[in-house]
């Protein structure tokens, strides 16, 4: 180990996030190897680990002869400044070598808030933070995940973003990277050449005009760039890698278990939800296949515990026999299985009584919203009539604590919708009272509300967010009308949900501002006590650009949107019409029910959805 | 069911492991290579690992001891290859044996330390070092389990001797009370911090290198 390394280790917290050295992290021999991709998660170690994305393609990178993949993640401030001054750059975790050198870095976006981190590490390793100061084919800086369903306001940082799963499209260009380097291309020429990968857009071949009134009047590919860059997703997803042999961390993540992935996509269509829209269309695994990875995943690994991973585990088709599977085996060895995202039915109840014979502490609903006819507008599919029943089994069943998640701010919210959320808070406890097997213990109800954001790529992505003020007085409202000591109220702050909402329907122009914000100290700021939004606003100032025109600002729907280049397999049309049935309190059936031709399942030919 | 001790190393990348990170890795590594551990009766069972003594972050270790049954008698030989298969790096089973001799035994430590002088040290600094820990008493002020309290380290010193390795880099080694009370090595430095602090290093490693009992013998 470094000598320098050896001894800030001593002094920084929770060292071993530092080391590398993990059981299955993946050591190669140097000469073996012609491309080194430095795999950047912008968040500590902890959450980039329990990040299966990253879990998987460091497995599909790894699988390739010649490549070698190996995991950056942020440092906490006291080791960051520890490293700055004694002038240790950022390195990889399995060589300890800089990144600097490596021929890609590869960040994985998952939110917002992680994009004053990006620059970071990029400034840590030593490299300009801005795609045209990088002038050499090496490093190539990428960028997947989420988050590049609107890429704009990193544009001038990243040079290659991928769009949609990365499991095949990262390995095209990675193959198209090596060839490159044999050839001595320049960075110009290679990125040209990878603008023709589907799923792939390069930021610096678009022109991208604005009006006086500050939207955008053109977008213009150059080069041979594509007018449309159309998400990838993996062929077949039944069978494409899982990683079964995977790193365990010598020291404690978030999500320290094994994730099973069910299925990608999800039925639903929330309309506030991007992720519901952006992963679409539904594809799942088999049930033998999931009990087979499960079993391997455990074995290999040493877990005591096991986790269902997919946006809502319930639609799972199924879900009672791949838990039957799972039980007849993890049982007799102690392994724990938790049932996460499940939706408020008995059915889901029933198999948590199964599965959680000892601890029956919390449930977890998600209402999103107090009154039908808001639910309906958001077109979540669930009744008033639904949540109680479950509530009742639940009660009946043992349980005594509940947790109720709301957000604030949708489009058509009125203050009865507010306060209906205390009425039916109010109901659940009532239900308690009815039912409950054993009162001697008490109940604990909490009500959760965060700030709507509006997303890119949903039938939302054209509403204005409420201001801060309102959110702040629709909490008001919300608290002086629940009564009963036995709900607990909580509220996310809404700052950072106005810098995220900044962000996420941004356009390139916020680069300026990310930069300022970086330049100012912003990093981690997923972390609240990194979190400022004064420095933003700050920031947003200093470049005259007005946060409210991206937050509270109602977009025409023939406005062209910053991310117009990049789709999902969503056809615009069909958000519009979401858009309309929204207004209308119209609910649009899921897809198990019924297609509504969104234009998803024409990403691959052959592909049907949800089989 | 048997009863097992394992001698094993922790050093390199895994000294920066907590006791907690460690207790968690071993019962992986059980779990790993098939290999039933006895768990712990009651309403939350876990396996139940015993460590000799607790081993602090950053302090290397060819010493650790652990004791374990298993459900199914192995040959001592083959559990330890089958732990030695599947650890992080830094991580290696020495030997694997019965028991005889209970943890409470265990009365003395001996460590290895490496002082680094950026200036280098010199002789006089040697002479001085060497004085030092040979006063009457060193006492020290140290977080307790109620606030701060000061202790005389002195009588925690069984034997301590200094040879300077090389221009900025002096080695210690040292026989220091295991338990009841026991002594951390990074103490040592402490003392010097506190106490004369143009003698203290720009940096220190320490290495368990085996334990003792209350005849200096070392104790497996
Ligand atoms: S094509 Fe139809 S079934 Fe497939 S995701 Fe779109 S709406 Fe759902």
């Amino acid at each position: 180990m470094d000598k320098k390394l050896e001894r800030i280790l001593q002094r920084v917290q929770k060292p071993a996030r530092y080391v590398g050295g993990e059981y299955n992290s993946i050591v190669k021999d140097k000469k073996d190897v012609d491309m080194r991709i430095a795999f950047c998660f912008p968040d500590t170690y902890e959450i980039g680990m329990s990040n299966i994305g990253l879990r998987i393609l460091y497995g599909v990178y790894n699988s390739v002869d010649g490549i070698w993949c190996e995991r950056v993640f942020a440092p906490w401030s006291d080791m960051e400044a520890e490293m700055r001054a004694a002038g240790i750059p950022l390195y990889a975790l399995e060589s300890g070598d800089p990144i600097k050198d490596f021929d890609m870095i590869a960040f994985s976006l998952g939110y917002e808030m992680a994009y004053t981190t990006i620059l970071n590490m990029l400034d840590l390793a030593g490299l300009p933070v801005r795609s045209k100061d990088r002038h050499g084919l090496t490093p190539i800086v990428i960028a997947g995940g989420t988050c590049c369903y609107n890429p704009e306001p990193l544009a001038a940082f990243i040079d290659l973003f991928i769009i949609g799963e990365g499991e095949q499209v990262n390995i095209e260009v990675a193959e198209l990277y090596r060839q490159a380097k044999k050839d001595g291309l320049t960075k110009e020429a290679f990125l040209k050449k990878a603008a023709q990968i589907d799923g792939v857009y390069i930021p610096s071949f678009y022109n991208v005009e604005f009006s006086q009134d500050g939207t955008i009047s053109g977008i213009t590919p150059r080069d041979g760039a594509p007018e449309k860059v159309t998400k990838r997703i993996v062929e077949d997803f039944d069978t494409s890698f899982f990683p079964v042999n995977d790193i365990v961390p010598s020291t404690e993540i978030v999500h320290d278990r094994i994730s099973l992935e069910l299925f990608r996509g999800c039925i639903r269509g929330c309309r506030f939800c991007q992720a519901g829209y952006v992963y679409r269309p539904v594809r799942s695994r088999s049930v033998d296949r999931l009990v087979n990875q499960a079993k391997s995943a455990l074995t290999n690994s040493g877990y005591e515990e096991i986790t269902l991973a997919s946006l809502s585990s319930s639609d799972y088709r199924g879900l009672g026999d791949l838990c039957d599977g799972l039980l007849e085996w993890t049982e007799p060895r102690k392994i724990s299985l938790a049932l996460p995202s499940l939706r408020a039915d008995n059915f889901s109840i029933s198999l948590m009584e199964k599965v959680q014979k000892v601890r029956k502490s919390g449930l977890t609903f998600a209402p999103e919203a107090g009154t039908q006819r808001m639910r309906d507008v958001i077109n979540k599919n669930v009744t008033e009539d639904d949540i109680l029943n479950t509530a009742r089994t639940a009660f009946e069943g043992g349980w005594n604590s509940v947790k109720l998640y709301f957000m604030l701010g949708l489009p058509t919210e009125t203050d009865d919708d507010v306060v209906a959320i205390a009425e039916l808070a109010e109901k659940v406890l009532y239900t308690w009272r009815q039912y409950a097997q054993n009162k001697s213990r008490g109940v604990r109800i909490t009500v959760s509300t965060s700030c709507f954001i509006p997303k890119a790529h949903t039938p939302f992505q054209w509403e204005a967010q409420d201001t801060m003020e309102e959110y702040a007085r629709k909490v008001a409202l919300l608290r002086s009308s629940i009564r009963s000591k036995a709900i607990t109220y909580n509220w996310h702050s809404p700052e950072t949900s106005y810098a995220e909402a900044i962000l996420s329907r941004g356009d390139r122009r916020l680069g300026d501002v990310l930069e300022t914000v970086w330049q100012n100290g912003g990093r981690l700021e997923s972390w609240s006590e990194f979190f400022s939004l004064d420095r933003w606003l700050d920031a947003m100032t200093q470049h005259s650009l007005s946060p409210d025109f991206y937050t509270h600002r109602e977009r025409s729907l023939d406005e062209i949107m910053p991310w117009s280049v990049i789709s999902d397999g969503v056809l615009e049309n069909h958000l519009k019409k979401e858009r309309t049935a929204a207004y209308a309190g119209m609910i649009t059936p899921d897809c198990r029910a019924k297609c509504t031709g969104c234009g998803a399942n024409t990403l691959v030919k052959g592909l049907k959805c949800d089989e | 069911m048997s009863s097992y001790r394992a001698e094993f190393s922790k050093t390199g990348t895994a000294r920066y492991m907590s006791h907690l990170d460690l207790m968690r890795t071993m019962q992986r590594v059980f779990i790993r290579g098939g290999l039933s551990i006895k768990h712990t009766q009651g309403f939350n069972p876990h396996p139940h690992m015993v460590f000799a003594l607790p081993l602090s972050v950053g302090c290397d270790s060819v010493c650790e001891l652990m004791d374990f049954e298993l459900l199914d008698d192995e040959a001592p030989e083959k559990i330890k290859a089958v732990l030695n298969k599947t650890f992080p790096d830094g991580i290696k089973v020495l030997s694997v044996y019965k028991p005889e001799r209970k943890f409470k035994d265990i009365v003395w430590l001996a460590v290895e330390g490496q002082y680094e002088y950026d200036s280098g040290i010199d002789d006089e600094k040697l002479d001085a070092l060497e004085a030092f820990y040979g006063r009457e008493q060193i006492i020290i002020t140290r977080k307790t389990k109620r606030g701060f309290g000061d202790a005389d380290i002195r009588p925690n010193i069984y034997s301590l001797t200094l040879k300077r390795e090389a221009p900025d880099t002096v080695r210690i080694d040292a026989v220091i009370a295991a338990q009841n009370p026991s002594l951390n090595p990074e103490h040592l430095v402490n003392a010097l911090r506190q106490l004369a602090p143009e003698l203290a290093p720009d940096f220190a490693l320490f290495k368990r290198k085996a334990f003792l009992d209350k005849d200096l013998h070392i104790f497996k």
